[in-house]
């Protein structure tokens, strides 16, 4: 049916999702971690949408100027996509937000120090 | 519609889209009139109206049968269908009941680790956290579910980062960057569903995938549904982001999310496993309790050998959540009509005791400022009603008779020997014998240790904080004695579960 090279855009997304997940585990800083989690996100919308390719299909909506077009893209993917990326900018607000507070609270937004500071606490005994 | 009797009819038939769309209209409210006690006030009556709505779901479907609602009017499959039968009224009924007794929990002056001028925004993500749980039970559509999950979750996040102190921010953001991974992981596993069927919704998906079960999309597509969901409900090595979230979220928060997060995610897992995939491929193709028996047994002596070790009581009831999750879990793997039940009849039990045992922590906090474990000694002479609900939580958790832990762990241990699998039921009271132990270590503290010399004296909390500690340890037994209606209700949504669309 296809062969590899046209499943371009699924490498392409899987590829972004490996760099998204890699950013996520890899870094220390929270701020690059919340971006990791964005591109992350991002490429699960690309997966979504280029689900919603017909070949040879046009944007579908009926009227003037579909004339002649036999196929048209579902367009259900890409309205999925629509909620999907309003999560995904609620879930980055909230995790800047939090990253906010972590940096008033803390002085720094670099994991490996956040973890050496609540060990340091945990030395002394804490509630 | 002037006809009163029309009127009422009309909304019986709305009742399973009310149960969504009060709590999520309540939240705004909060937030607009900023207002402390009637923002309290409107929560508590949301959620007993909530709870009002899903006891009422759950009458009709175990009189007249599942219930099917088409949102806006869009027949299924093509729109929304919020389908309610035995399994999701159950779980409903557990997830309001909690959130009934815990939202009115504490008066609002004494704040409960929560900045007085916020209180309204604290129950607005209260009340959204709720219609999210509320939600990813209701509905009946894959990816409404992913959006329903996405709103508790967020609403999660940011209670448990109203706990005190800083700690309670990382692990607020640590189990956001968790939480979306798993929710996007579902996510991507429904979106290879649709792939190869076409469609959303959960009935007409187990439908359509009959003929293509063979092929590698949906053998991907299960496996990141699985582990997806693995991190919402802290299947043993997802769990990591769990203790801490418990720990250092606000107390009655802790009793709120250990109570109903994870049970509904484990609701989840039984729609997507039982319904959507079915037991023919779960567990006799891809052989899942290979791995999901192992998982559990790991689970439930892992966390609960690391409860043994903790200090801290709120940590050390996380741990025991874990556990716990792991006999649910354990019952699934089973896949028999008793292993499932005990599996579900554990949804409910677990709900109430983990519940109330968090309640009881939340009223110790709210005396002494600590969760440490050693700071509670001699707390048995000073606050002894609440100490005694304690003691039977814990009897509870452990497992002995006449309470609800004893009927998980009697249908579990029959769905093992049933399954053949005499070990496991050895491993589950092996495992009760580590509850004994945590436990144990507790109690010795608080009744056999005189409070130290010079520690304030504190005093019994007031009738908002005892009342609803002592509603759900009173259901831990009252359900335990009288166990016919929870194990009946759980039973017919096993035998829903087993036998596909009921």
């Amino acid at each position: 049916m296809t062969g590899a090279a046209d499943l371009w855009i699924y490498w392409l997304s899987i590829a972004l999702m490996m760099v998204g997940l890699y950013t996520v585990i890899a870094r220390d800083n929270l701020v690059k971690k919340i971006m990791g989690l964005n591109l992350f996100q991002v490429s699960v919308i690309m997966f979504y949408v280029a689900l919603g390719k017909v070949d040879g299909g046009t944007a579908p909506i009926l009227g003037p100027g579909a004339e002649g077009f036999e196929y048209f893209s579902n367009p259900l993917p890409h309205v999925l996509m629509l909620t999907a990326i309003v999560v995904g900018v609620a879930t980055s607000a909230l995790g800047l937000a939090l990253t906010v507070r972590i940096k008033e609270a803390y002085g720094t937004v670099e994991e490996d120090e956040i973890v050496a500071m609540d060990a340091e606490l945990s030395a002394e005994g804490n509630s | 519609m002037s006809d009163p009797v029309v009127v009422q009819a009309a909304l019986t038939d709305h009742l399973p889209v009310l149960q969504v769309i009060v709590p999520l209209l309540a939240a705004p409210v909060c937030v607009i009139f900023k207002e402390r006690r009637a923002s309290r006030a409107l929560a508590i009556a949301a959620s007993w109206l909530c709870l009002y709505i899903s006891v009422s779901l759950l009458g009709t479907v175990l009189d007249h049968g599942a219930i099917s609602y088409a949102l806006g009017g869009w027949a299924a499959p093509y729109g929304i269908e919020y389908r309610v039968d035995v399994v999701n009224a159950y779980v409903l009924v557990i997830v309001s009941a909690v959130a009934a007794v815990v939202m009115p929990f504490g008066r609002s002056e004494e704040g409960l680790d929560v900045d007085p001028s916020r209180v309204h925004l604290y129950y607005a993500a209260l009340l959204l956290c709720l219609c999210g749980l509320l939600g990813m039970a209701v509905t009946g559509d894959a990816f409404n579910i992913f959006v329903f999950l996405e709103i508790s979750s967020l609403a999660s996040y940011t209670l448990i980062a109203t706990g005190k102190g800083r700690r309670a921010l990382r692990a607020a953001y640590s189990y956001l960057v968790m939480g979306t991974i798993g929710g996007t992981f579902y996510l991507i596993g429904i979106g290879l569903l649709y792939q190869v069927t076409g469609t959303l919704n959960i009935g007409d998906l187990a439908v359509r995938l009959e003929p293509v079960m063979q092929s590698r999309e949906v053998v991907v597509a299960f496996a990141f549904l699985v582990v997806g969901l693995g991190i919402k409900l802290a299947l043993f090595p997802l769990h990591q982001w769990l203790p801490n979230a418990y720990t250092y979220a606000p107390a009655k928060v802790s009793a709120f999310l250990a109570a109903t997060a994870t049970k509904v995610g484990v609701y989840v897992l039984l729609r997507v496993l039982f319904g959507i995939f079915g037991v023919a491929f779960v567990f006799g193709q891809l052989e899942l309790h290979k791995l999901l028996v192992p998982l559990s047994l790991a689970a439930m002596f892992i966390g609960s050998i690391a409860a043994i070790a903790q200090t801290n009581i709120k940590r050390l009831l996380a741990y025991s959540s874990i556990a716990q999750i792991g006999y649910m879990t354990l019952g699934i793997a089973m896949a028999n009509v008793s292993g499932l039940t005990g599996g579900i009849v554990h949804l409910f039990n677990h709900a109430m005791m983990k519940g109330g045992l968090f309640l009881v922590v939340a009223c110790v906090v709210a005396r002494t400022g600590s969760a440490r474990i050693e700071d509670m000694a001699g707390l048995g002479k000073q606050m002894p009603v609440t100490m005694a609900a304690f003691v039977v939580g814990g009897l509870s958790l452990i497992g002995v008779p006449a309470t609800v832990g004893f009927v998980s762990k009697w249908y579990l241990v029959q769905g093992a020997l049933q399954r053949g699998w005499n070990w496991a039921a050895v491993l589950i009271l092996l495992s009760s014998l580590l509850a004994v132990v945590y436990v144990w270590r507790v109690l010795e503290v608080v009744y056999f240790r005189d409070r130290p010399a010079g520690a304030p004296d504190v005093t019994e909390v007031g009738a908002a904080m005892r009342i609803p500690t002592w509603i759900l340890i009173g259901a831990s037994v009252v359900f335990g004695l009288q166990a016919n209606l929870t194990v009946g209700v759980a039973e017919k949504a096993a035998l829903v579960l087993l036998g596909g669309a009921g």
